[in-house]
């Protein structure tokens, strides 16, 4: 291709056309990560991106792959622009495809400004440290995994464990004490089931939450390379309502798992390095620029805080997805099959979460002053009786000492009376902790050696309570 | 100038660059994004941008800077936080707000602040590279030593005294008929170890205030070592509390590649917290490099070059140096993904090949020195790095390659994390090799030093042993005398390894505090075997209010631990005898 007219710039000759990759001869001007336009002989547009520009040529990587492309006649034109969303208080009530285009039938609003979907870091030297609690009414995650404003807290799930209905459930009794302030929900939906997607909606909708929400859906049946943008497109419009519009934005992400799928599947076209178990070796940086911007700062109003599903392969939390997940998240809340096969609801392995923004959240002033040396007792004394559990079933329970076998019943208690509750039971935080001191009442009180003593004085029950 | 002849994500190929040279500084197209020549090829140039390469297009212009990278030097760094090119951070918040900016322009060192130079050498004094010429009070707690830059030397023609900026000039230096000038500024390529004198080997104990480190696995200054962990393992709460505690000089703390929040914690920190010793605040012996996961993968390179070449500055000055890396398997990551961009061929899991000599050439520029120039001194950087293996794997190239170069393991264990025992230092898999080292150090402050800690050390290595018999018959079947030892040893790891890093006390623990708390432990173990003997049960032994109190001993403020062990062992003494009479 020789000359291009003054305004379009457009390709020659595709040399080659492969999985979701063409090469072209090299288009003068066209930026790096552009979105083009390939145009087919048949008239049908195709939307791509420029991935490695050259001199000699351009490649671009095709949205919903190159079928039906002909080398002769499609034509590859550029737009001018890197993805962009069109952003507006007018997002909110909104549902859109993968690609921000509405699906809701609903005309498109008059945008406020175009953001770019890849957003720019947050400079850490303005970032506010988070410390908000979120009152999420579970006690096993306000008692001992306590969600902060600003936080990026995943869950890690397994297939057929119920991660819709505790998110479900946060969403509709997360609440931050004694303030009513603007907040929004933006729900990015990827490449997960028609019947997971319509369960958020219809939840959102029973809570009466839907036009506080913006929703980015992609399908399992929709084009995978969508995948890559869904939740860059939620997080955008999470940033332009929280730092524009002053609101709390909490972004629920799933299932993060399908998004690296396809990043894994992109990356194994494009012919890369691969690393652990095929994923690119990059998938770590990449999914750090979005998860990495979620936070607050210091002078403004708002905040963005993000609870990412993924479902671990195999249950392995050693899988690379939970893994370097695991690495860029502040925590995570791990799903068990044990506990939910026990029966109880919400089945949340207290040993293998963690939430690494509590101690900012907690404490006096903020939940309770007896919080922190609570959580750390309430570890203590389950590990202690998980580790007896363990060994009572080689040598039998009978052959615990006294001291011992109170700390078994204590652990059977403690995830029978404090981790289980009701799908629409919502516990304050003091319910949680006074479930606690319930619980440590029926252990020696010389055990009790990480509470400091006047807070034993002022919350141990007197009397050994029944509960 | 040359021109970009190809893009492909951080990596750019630029033609028409003949005269540049490699690890020069190059500015890419109208922002001025900032990249670095890592190929040279006839004219062709292969370069890493250290910036976001989005929109970039062929034949825009690159613009070679005859520079190789490097650092800033000079007052001002301390109390600073950068990104991983040594750019200011709060510099560029003031600028342009919240969100940086690509090509965006910040200097180190600020420009219009005046210095107080008071020097110390006069006109006509011989003077060479890493001579002190003067100083400027940096901070409360730093005393900027002006150098000499290294490489020059001659007879100081003059030199003023008063309050000058980082670029003015300070003094004249002839050296055969040429007249230089000498400001309070320098720099020196980050790639580049600086200079010294006469290498050393590490002394003394780098107290950390954490018992587990300073009594069981000690480090010593100029020393290195590394801390691996799967994650939730506290790697990240265990640097902050080397960089919050080590009674070093000055502390560096490179955040490479992790968490803002994280980050925004430590900076919000360090101007609440007082040092234990000096009472003055944190910030005013530290800097920060903070070039979090979501910034330019490339500068994750550079941070810890920068990082290490602030920290041998002011061990040229004198000063015992700690710098701590969170974490070098992100910068490992970074040189993966350059060394795929450049189609080099890849070694274990796609790192590159060079993957351990680059680790070493960072972890070599540990040391104790005795360092260029006059008065006399020696100095020390002493770098701790964090690993994160991936699925908590220690046999994975970045963790292996580090255990090859470092003489401290500081093993995270996941079991350990997950019963929440903090720090999850496994007393089982760590080691170091300073305790001899160390032992000098110790003696002279708690003699038996060396006794106590194999004793301890033992004690948990019998537990562990115990343990597996425990797992199999249950712990009631246990003979007394084992079950004792069991007692023993869940207070050692209770009551004496575990520490709170979020405890107003127990946060910062003394040496001396320490090795009273330990040394109590084993009185108690003495004590309780004399009673066993005596008849009584390790059920009875357990119920004692001593072993309460000595659970509490972390509480105890450094000061007042003399006067509570007197205490303790008194009661136990008593405890004992009583014990006798009645039976």
């Amino acid at each position: 291709m020789e000359v291009s007219s003054l305004y379009v710039k457009e390709s020659g000759a595709i040399k080659r056309a492969k999985g979701s990759l063409l090469v072209a001869e090299s288009i003068p001007g066209v930026k790096f990560n552009e979105m083009v336009d390939v145009r087919l002989a048949n008239g049908e547009i195709k939307s791509g991106q420029a991935i490695d520009i050259s001199a000699t040529a351009t490649v671009v990587q095709v949205f919903g792959g190159v079928s039906e492309v002909d080398l002769a006649d499609s034509k590859i034109r550029c737009k001018g622009e890197t993805l962009k969303l069109p952003v507006s208080g007018d997002l909110l009530g909104r549902i859109f495809n993968g690609m921000g285009e509405p699906i809701d039938g609903v005309p498109a609003f008059v945008p406020e400004g175009y953001m770019d979907i890849n957003g720019e870091p947050m400079n850490p030297a303005s970032r506010q440290p988070p410390s908000e609690f979120i009152e999420t009414g579970i006690s096993a995650i306000d008692g001992l995994n306590a969600l902060v404003r600003g936080q990026k807290l995943p869950v890690f799930s397994g297939s057929g464990l119920p991660h819709n209905q505790i998110v479900a459930q946060v969403i509709r009794q997360a609440t931050v004490k004694g303030k009513a302030e603007k907040f929004a929900i933006v729900l990015g939906a990827i490449g997960v089931s028609y019947d997971d997607a319509s369960f958020f909606m219809k939840n959102l909708e029973e809570t009466g939450a839907l036009e506080r929400t913006v929703a980015f859906i992609n399908t399992a049946s929709d084009p995978v390379i969508e995948r890559i943008s869904t939740p860059r497109l939620a997080l955008t419009a999470a940033e332009h309502l929280a730092w524009q519009h002053g609101m709390h934005v909490l972004v629920i992400l799933t299932d993060m798992t399908n998004y690296c799928e396809a990043l894994r599947e992109l990356s194994s076209m494009r012919e890369e390095i691969p690393s652990r178990r095929g994923y690119p070796g990059y998938m770590y940086t990449d999914l750090a620029t979005m998860y990495e911007r979620a936070g607050r700062v210091f002078n403004k109003e708002g905040s963005v805080t993000i609870m990412p599903i993924l479902t671990m392969p195999d249950d392995d939390i050693t899988h690379p997805i939970p893994d370097l997940t695991g690495y860029i998240t502040e925590g995570q809340i791990v799903l068990s099959r044990n506990l939910e096969r026990k029966g109880i609801y919400p089945p949340i392995d207290v040993f293998l979460s963690l939430s690494r923004m509590m101690k900012e959240g907690i404490g006096e002033g903020k939940t309770r002053e007896d919080h922190n040396n609570v959580f750390m007792q309430l570890y203590a004394a389950y590990a202690e009786g998980c580790y007896l559990r363990e060994i009572s079933t080689i040598i039998g329970a009978e052959a615990l000492g006294e001291r011992d076998k109170v700390y078994l019943t204590n652990a059977n208690d403690f995830e029978n009376k404090f981790i289980a509750q009701g799908e629409l039971e919502k516990r304050t935080v003091e319910e949680t902790l006074d479930i606690a001191w319930k619980l440590f009442s029926a252990l020696p009180k010389e055990d009790l050696k990480l509470i400091k003593e006047e807070f034993t004085e002022r919350y141990l029950p007197k009397q050994e309570a029944s509960l | 100038m040359g021109k970009i002849w190809r893009v492909s994500g951080p990596l750019i190929v630029a033609d028409e660059m003949r005269g540049s040279q490699v690890y020069e500084i190059v500015h890419i197209g109208e922002e001025g994004i900032v990249g670095e020549i890592i190929g040279l090829e006839e004219d062709r140039a292969i370069i890493q941008a250290h910036e976001d390469t989005l929109g970039l297009k062929v034949g825009e212009a690159v613009e070679g800077t005859g520079k190789i990278l490097s650092a800033e030097l000079g007052p001002g760094l301390v109390g600073s936080i950068y990104d991983g090119l040594q750019k200011s951070l709060l510099a560029m918040a003031d600028d342009m707000g919240s969100f940086l900016k690509r090509g965006a322009k910040a200097l180190a060192l600020p420009r219009d602040t005046k210095w107080q130079f008071t020097p110390v050498v006069k006109a006509g004094d011989m003077v060479s590279g890493g001579d002190i010429i003067g100083t400027v009070p940096e901070t409360e707690l730093i005393e900027h030593r002006v150098m000499v830059p290294l490489g020059m030397k001659g007879k100081i023609k003059e030199i003023r005294k008063g309050g000058y900026t980082v670029e003015e000039t300070i003094a004249l230096l002839e050296d055969g008929g040429e007249v230089r000038e000498l400001r309070l500024m320098q720099e020196w390529p980050v790639r580049k170890p600086r200079p010294y004198k006469q290498r050393h080997d590490p002394s003394g104990l780098l107290t950390t205030g954490m018992r587990i480190l300073d009594y069981m696995f000690p480090l010593a200054l100029g020393g290195k070592a590394a801390i691996p962990g799967g994650f939730g393992t506290g790697k990240t709460v265990t640097m902050q509390q080397l960089v919050r505690w080590a009674q070093t000089d000055l502390n560096i703390y490179v955040g490479c590649g992790e968490r803002g929040n994280e980050m925004a914690d430590v900076l919000y920190s360090f101007r609440q917290l007082k040092d234990p010793n000096t009472g003055k605040l944190l910030k005013e012996k530290e800097i920060f490099i903070a070039n979090t996961s979501n910034m330019p993968v490339v500068a994750r390179e550079a941070s810890i070059f920068v990082g290490v070449t602030m920290a041998e500055y002011y061990r040229d000055m004198g000063y015992d140096i700690l710098l701590v890396a969170d974490s070098t398997s992100r910068w490992a990551e970074a040189m993966r993904e350059m060394g795929g961009r450049l189609e080099e061929m890849p070694g274990e899991e796609g790192f590159p090949s060079y993957l351990g000599s680059r680790l070493s050439s960072f972890y070599e520029r540990a040391g104790m020195v005795e360092c260029l120039g006059s008065p006399g001194r020696k100095g020390s950087v002493t770098i701790a790095g964090a690993v994160s293996p991936p699925g908590a794997d220690f046999s994975e190239p970045v963790t292996q390659n580090t255990l090859r170069i470092v003489d401290a393991l500081y093993s995270l264990d996941v079991s350990l994390a997950n019963k929440r025992h903090f720090p999850a230092i496994s007393w089982l898999m760590s080691y170091s090799l300073y305790a001899d080292t160390v032992s000098d150090w110790w003696d002279k402050l708690d003699p038996g030093w060396v006794e106590t800690r194999m004793a301890g050390l033992k004690l948990l290595q019998q537990e562990a042993e115990l343990e597996e018999i425990v797992r199999l018959v249950g712990p009631e079947a246990l003979p007394e005398g084992d079950k004792l030892l069991l007692l023993v040893t869940r207070m050692i790891r209770e009551d004496f390894l575990q520490q709170s890093a979020y405890h107003e006390v127990d946060t910062y623990c003394m040496p001396a505090k320490a090795g009273l708390m330990l040394k109590t432990i084993m009185k108690f173990y003495d004590m309780a075997t004399e009673m066993l003997s005596a008849g009584k049960s390790v059920a009875e032994i357990r119920s004692l209010p001593v072993v309460y109190k000595i659970s509490r001993m972390k509480d105890v403020p450094n000061d007042e631990m003399p006067a509570r062990a007197k205490e303790l062992w008194g009661e136990m003494e008593k405890a004992v005898t009583t014990d006798k009479t009645v039976s």
